[in-house]
């Protein structure tokens, strides 16, 4: 399932959107993934506050959708593009892969609620073949 | 035995309560066949599905869209009994329908995210968490017929 041209700028155009909600939609993703799939949270033991409103949630929804907004200019070598994460993912944080769907799933969610006239079924198909085809690359070094 | 709680009970009642079961219903079924459109392969006699226009303005996907949600209601009326309730159903897509159980999944998160749209911040993640185990549940009841 990869991505088309079509896909790619589909993508590209409704991120362009998204603009200065990008960190909010990143922050909203973890915190609706952390209450509705508790048993991700096992990988933020070490974080004092795993609550929506909090810091360490904020920062790194933050983070997260930093990469992803990155990984939108990558979209032709995605592979390449997130090796050094891939390396991350795989060697450090070992984060099972599973899990990378879970999130795809509320970073989804969180679109919805705030572009509800933009996130059409077009755009939903691109942005979730998107996140495929970034948690492929993401697991890319695992094995 | 799935245990729910007085929260939970009342966050999908109140989900139920909030949306319109013909428009909640083919939205979700368009967005099933637009999204992962492999699961075109279960409606071939309902005619243009050929693109997302033509399956947005199918009336057969409208229909059927809006049957389908309503087949939560069982679920909804009786949550202490849903795994009961749906073995005829969970025997028909199995026997009869021929539909592989994980594209029950697909559906499920479809309905999700058109709620999310329609019901925007209101839909909490609290809420987002009770939905999710009731879809879960029904689910699961639908999938326990197959052998």
């Amino acid at each position: 399932m990869s991505l088309t041209a079509k896909d790619k700028a589909v993508v590209k155009a409704f991120w362009g959107k998204i603009g200065g909600k990008a960190d909010a939609i990143g922050q909203e993703a973890l915190a609706r993934m952390f209450i509705a799939y508790p048993q991700t949270k096992t990988y933020f033991a070490h974080w004092p506050d795993l609550s929506p409103g909090s810091e360490s949630v904020k920062k790194h929804g933050k983070t997260v959708i930093g990469a992803i907004t990155a990984a939108v200019e990558k979209m032709d070598d995605l592979i390449g593009g997130l090796s050094s994460l891939s390396d991350l993912h795989a060697f450090k944080l070992r984060v099972d892969p599973g899990n990378f769907k879970i999130l795809s799933h509320n970073i989804l969610v969180a679109l919805a609620v705030n572009f509800p006239g933009d996130f059409t079924p077009e755009v939903h198909v691109s942005v979730d073949k998107f996140l495929a085809a970034l948690s492929a690359a993401l697991a890319d070094k695992y094995r | 035995m799935v245990e729910w709680t007085e929260e939970e009970r009342s966050f999908i009642q109140e989900i139920f309560s909030k949306i319109k079961y013909e428009d909640v219903g083919p939205k979700s079924l368009c967005r099933a066949l637009i999204v992962y459109p492999w699961t075109q392969r279960y409606f071939a006699h309902f005619g243009n599905l050929y693109n997302e226009d033509a399956i947005m303005g199918n009336p057969e996907v409208a229909r059927h869209g809006a049957v389908v949600l309503h087949g939560l209601d069982a679920a909804v009326k009786n949550m202490d009994n849903i795994k009961s309730n749906y073995a005829e159903l969970g025997e028909l897509h199995s026997e009869k329908l021929h539909v592989d159980p994980d594209n029950f999944k697909l559906m499920a998160d479809c309905i999700t995210v058109v709620i999310a749209t329609q019901m925007r911040a209101s839909f909490t993640p609290a809420m987002q968490a009770a939905w999710y185990k009731f879809l879960s549940v029904v689910v699961s009841a639908l999938s326990r017929q197959y052998h």
